[in-house]
């Protein structure tokens, strides 16, 4: 999923400050499942702004709505009734829904309730991390199922490096060395051989290098 | 004798002789004479001098106008170059770039993390690793060809190193990653500094139980401990660095102003000790900001005079 952080209120208000009216727009997805910008969250972030607002002796009214995604346009649309009530959005969905919306309503300011961070998973109740970066040609097959662009700091295809140390990583000591876990796992397979291995160097033209990506299938297009 | 480039460095370990090479790191300014004054203190006691690619990830001069300053002066450098902040575009120009000024000698690293230097906030590139970075020098050498495809006119004749580190976890695949290297293409190969002895020759054991030493000159790395701080220094906070407790008790047990020969004489006796392990071929002397010493070093080593090589 696509894991997110809510930004700093202050950073929030600083969008709003000078509105009276406002629509938060949380996401059923991945936002949700991450604790950041679900319908709890978006009632957090709604009482939260109320009452800063109320400090400084000031009214702001804010709508709560929750849609199913906001990366696609029939969830988007659910609001096209409404929106114009307002005099800005603040979207809790990852930085893709901020700017669908932000493309679908062209009049309305549209602002981001989040930091969106990375591809990842829940490692553990509270603890999200990363294990994908979207390179658009997957080399999970060649390391043993470890991806060491997403999870080595020098994204290093032929690692590890000098600075790995009793399994982590040289820049942190909490962060697992990814060619460690490669090599755990290619000795579990028994097939610690495949290390010595060259993995050629990458066409990232496939990444975010060869410019911003689409993939269109004609066979589903209407 | 059989060398395949013009570099001093690769006919010296052709001919059988135990290598000296040492290194001088930058100044974080534009004043080249740091440089040069440097290499003055040691040209005469090493066959080559490594300069650091911005080392720890500190902004410094760089490494490729350093070495053309010890080019002019008549020297051997090595040019070192990380692959953290320089695309493949960029490194195979700046090869071309050292060749044209008949620089022929190259170690090829990845570079520590950014996030270790003064601009953590930076992007680091990481477009091809150190291992990769070896068959592109090889490839631009021998086949005269870029990545692209393209010919070269005029192809980098340049003697292709890379760094080792035996003491860098996991321990039983820092054979298998040499092995990796020599599959790349590397011709010599300098080592992180060794203080424990028994670990490095342990290494250089199973290097040779592969005839790995017959493949790749390997130059054993040693830095001396300047004092007791220091090699505590080195013991808890540079990754990938194994300081035997025994080492810092040996710097610790004598009294500060003696701490430094102290150190001398653990980098000397180290030289003594490895020069008797089979597979080394010569010695990386890296006395960090303290150049003036590797004189003494290579002296009292036994490595002085350094053989005379056109």
């Amino acid at each position: 999923m696509i894991v997110a952080e809510r930004k700093p209120i202050d950073e929030i208000i600083g969008f709003v400050k000078n509105c009276k009216k406002i629509l938060l727009v949380g996401c059923n997805e991945c936002v949700t499942v991450c604790y950041a910008g679900g319908k709890k969250e978006v009632g957090v972030l709604a009482s939260a702004l109320k009452m800063a607002f109320m400090k400084e002796g000031k009214e702001l009214e804010v709508e709560e709505v929750t849609l199913e995604r906001q990366c696609d346009h029939e969830y988007l649309e659910e609001i096209r009734n409404i929106i114009d009530q307002y005099e800005a959005v603040i979207s809790l969905a990852c930085g893709v829904g901020v700017q669908f919306l932000a493309e679908k309503y062209l009049t309305t300011p549209v602002f981001p309730g989040l930091n969106t961070s990375f591809m990842g998973v829940t490692e553990e109740s509270g603890v999200w991390s990363e294990r994908c970066q979207g390179c658009g040609q997957c080399i999970l097959g060649q390391t043993a199922g470890i991806c060491p662009i997403s999870r080595c700091a020098k994204r290093l295809l032929n690692g590890p490096c000098g600075g790995s140390t009793d399994g982590k990583c040289e820049i942190n000591k909490e962060l697992d060395c990814a060619w460690q876990l490669i090599i755990d796992r290619l000795k579990e397979l028994g097939r610690l051989e495949d290390y010595e291995k060259l993995i050629p160097i990458k066409d990232w033209s496939t990444e975010r290098a060869g410019g911003p990506r689409k993939i269109v299938r004609e066979d589903l297009k209407s | 004798m059989n060398t395949k480039t013009p570099s001093r460095l690769e006919k010296i370990l052709a001919a059988g002789h135990l290598a000296v090479t040492s290194e001088c790191g930058p100044p974080r300014g534009s004043n080249g004479d740091a440089i040069t004054k440097k290499a003055e203190m040691i040209k005469d006691y090493v066959d080559a001098i490594n300069i650091t690619d911005n080392q720890t990830s500190v902004t410094r001069l760089c490494s490729l106008a350093s070495v053309i300053h010890l080019k002019l002066m008549g020297l051997e450098p090595v040019l070192q170059m990380v692959t953290r902040d320089r695309n493949r575009i960029a490194l195979q120009s700046d090869i071309l770039g050292a060749a044209s000024f008949g620089i022929n000698n190259i170690l090829c690293l990845s570079g520590d993390h950014q996030s270790f230097g003064d601009n953590p906030q930076g992007q680091n590139v990481f477009d091809i690793d150190s291992i990769q970075l070896i068959q592109t020098v090889r490839l631009m050498r021998d086949e005269g060809k870029f990545l692209g495809g393209d010919d070269i006119d005029q192809p980098p004749k340049m003697f292709v190193g890379a760094a080792a580190n035996p003491f860098a976890d996991p321990f039983e695949i820092r054979v298998p990653r040499l092995a990796k290297k020599i599959a790349a293409g590397v011709e010599f190969i300098q080592t992180q500094c060794i203080y424990n002895l028994e670990k490095f020759e342990l290494w250089m054991k199973q290097v040779r139980d592969r005839g790995l030493h017959e493949k790749v000159y390997i130059l054993a790395g040693v830095t001396p401990f300047k004092s007791a701080g220091m090699a505590k220094y080195m013991k808890n906070r540079v990754p990938g660095m194994d300081v035997p407790d025994e080492v810092v008790k040996r710097m610790s047990d004598v009294p500060k102003e003696k701490q430094p020969e102290e150190g001398i004489n653990i980098c000397v006796e180290s030289i003594q000790r490895l020069k008797e392990v089979e597979g080394v071929r010569g010695f990386h002397v890296m006395a960090i900001e303290w150049e003036e010493k590797v004189p003494e070093i290579v002296e009292r080593s036994g490595l002085y005079p350094r053989p005379k090589i056109e």
